[in-house]
């Protein structure tokens, strides 16, 4: 598994396999991780603050193209490697870093005025050294996330679905078994679907389209105790619905909406949830009417510290969450990768 | 035996039905009859006034007032009904309900013990109005005031300020005012936030204060007076007090 990968989440696999060179924070933890090893190294090299300078300098003439040259590599090559298993994945960065290495050599050799070639053993040595300690710490990483992800998992479990749902509807179905008997079987047919969602393995990517009409399901059961008071409105990019996302990503939060937004009123309110594709990106936005005395409630933040959590697993930098108060409506925008393949 | 006099308050209309049918349930056993339902607290207080009930069954989670809150502005009737709370799911209410011997119901709601529970409010002895103030976690949403049979209710952000005279409490809003049965005490502990004491006899709305002002009193005293923002009246702060109540004005 891998906190990058964005298909499953496998916890009981051991945590091998390359990160995801397409992902941005991966990027990011490499520029960063190999430009800082090579401040090291001018730092250990140099006797006085002058010589930092002039080997800094060298070395970053000496790395820099390089570094660039494997990570855009490492980006185009990625759907191929993320084929192969762990340890062949290894060596094929580890022989992409070492080619790379050896392509830029001679033109750097020959920028940096003719050095001889018994110097490329050396840098040979320097850049399959830096690929095994990035390969140790990105090992590491997936490791320490491991237990953070199952325990999401629980979490995600015990925060969704309140009681309080699940004993007034059966409350509410129990009135119309009498009068309504149809009626009373299509909700326990909702509440059936939904609760085998909710216990589900949770772990892979779903389609956006069975997250919807998991909720849709939900709002039908809602509908049916509130009635009136409880209006949705939906704005649908249809291309949109092709996306993967964490399972049970949107029905918390049409839950909490409908807990903190629906239910504090006396007069109907409106939840409204608008999905949309932005740039290549997938754009949800939620909203509900907002009540001030209502906030000391609990469970609000739960659910999105969890949506949050699982987001940047599956995700890392490139996805986000943010809330607002927006006059009496509370707003929910979420921004991330839109993905169609496993 | 006289019939029992039974109100629903729930704003769920199908739980309203469900209460209904487990009651036509029971009627066998415990003569009773529905005099009315409402789908929220304000509602239902006219109701109940206006039907004379001898209990009410009374959901804890509703908009615009609380189940806990219907039930202390409940007591202030003359004759005030039994309550029975019914809840789906409310950890801290059920613990409360516990520990002061408060009979509730738990959703969804089974006949016989919906039966039990009427069987003991038509023969026991009623619960104490201070009950009902113990186990609410408050602060209430507005006063209530008992006037020709029915409840007034006053929003709480209406009242300009409440004053202690003898035995009542004024509770004065922009058009009149009204008296309740409270301690001074105990209503600043409520409402700790939205009062401020500014005399040993007064609590004024934080939010309305503009400033103050030097004042003479009836004694020839001088000291400081609260302004109110939109209110003529100035009311006097105590030494004793005066320390605190000039820090809440910038």
């Amino acid at each position: 598994m891998s906190a990058h990968k964005p298909q499953s989440i496998r916890q009981n696999d051991l945590p091998d396999a390359l990160p995801d060179f397409r992902n941005l924070g991966v990027m990011a933890r490499i520029l960063l991780a190999v430009n800082a090893l090579a401040l090291l190294a001018a730092v250990s090299r140099s006797r006085q603050i002058a010589d930092f300078v002039s080997n800094l300098t060298e070395i970053a003439g000496w790395l820099e193209p390089v570094l660039l040259l494997v990570v855009i590599v490492l980006y185009a090559a990625s759907p191929l490697l993320e084929r192969l298993a762990y340890r062949y994945g290894l060596l094929a960065v580890l022989a992409v870093v070492l080619a790379a290495t050896a392509t830029l050599f001679p033109f750097q050799a020959m920028l940096a005025g003719g050095g001889e070639w018994t110097g490329i053993s050396w840098n040979l040595g320097y850049s399959a050294l830096g690929t095994g300690l990035l390969a140790s710490y990105f090992h590491l990483r997936n490791r320490a996330l491991s237990p953070a992800l199952s325990e999401a998992r629980l979490q995600a479990l015990q925060a969704r679905i309140r009681p309080h749902f699940l004993f007034n509807t059966l409350n509410a179905v129990l009135s119309l078994i009498r009068r309504d008997p149809k009626r009373a079987e299509a909700a326990l047919e909702d509440l059936a679907e939904l609760f085998r969602t909710v216990m589900a393995d949770n772990r892979e990517l779903i389609s956006l389209k069975d997250e919807i009409s998991l909720c849709r399901q939900y709002l039908n059961l809602e509908q049916l105790r509130l009635g009136e008071r409880l209006r949705v409105e939906w704005q649908l990019e249809p291309a949109a619905e092709q996306a993967l996302v964490p399972p049970m990503l949107l029905q918390p939060l049409v839950e909490n909406a409908v807990y903190h937004g629906i239910e504090p009123g006396i007069a109907p309110g409106v939840i409204d949830i608008r999905i949309a594709l932005q740039d290549a990106r997938l754009r949800l936005q939620l909203s509900n009417p907002y009540y001030v005395e209502h906030q000391h409630r609990q469970g609000n933040r739960m659910a999105l510290e969890n949506i949050r959590e699982r987001l940047l697993l599956h995700f890392d930098v490139e996805a986000r969450l943010e809330t607002r108060i927006a006059g009496d409506r509370y707003e929910i925008d979420i921004v991330m990768p839109f993905r169609t393949t496993l | 035996m006289t019939q029992l006099r039974v109100v629903i308050v729930d704003d769920e209309q199908l739980a309203r039905n469900r209460l209904r049918e487990l009651l036509d349930d029971c009627r066998g056993e415990l003569a009773h009859v529905v005099a009315g339902e409402a789908a929220n607290g304000i509602e239902g207080l006219e109701i109940v006034a206006a039907a004379a009930a001898d209990l009410v069954l009374v959901d804890i989670h509703m908009p615009g007032m609380s189940g806990m809150e219907f039930a202390r502005h409940v007591q202030v009737l003359e004759r005030p009904p039994a309550v029975i709370f019914v809840t789906a799911h409310d950890q801290y209410a059920v613990q409360a309900f516990d520990v002061n011997a408060v009979d509730y119901l738990l959703k969804p709601v089974r006949a016989e013990r919906l039966l039990a529970a009427l069987k003991k409010a038509a023969g026991g002895p009623p619960v104490a109005r201070e009950v009902f103030e113990r186990i609410d976690p408050g602060p209430r949403r507005y006063f209530s005031i008992a006037e020709r049979e029915r409840v007034t209710l006053v929003p709480v952000p209406d009242v300009i300020y409440l004053r202690a005279e003898l035995k009542y409490v004024t509770v004065r809003t922009r058009s009149r005012e009204y008296l309740v049965e409270e301690p001074l005490t105990q209503l600043e502990q409520e409402f700790g936030g939205v009062f401020v004491r500014i005399h040993r006899s007064c609590l004024v709305a934080r939010r309305l204060i503009a400033g103050f002002e030097r004042t003479v009193d009836s004694d020839g005293e001088a000291g400081w007076s609260v302004v109110l923002e939109g209110w003529e009246e100035k009311l006097p702060v105590s030494r004793r007090q005066w320390a605190h109540v000039k820090t809440l004005v910038r």
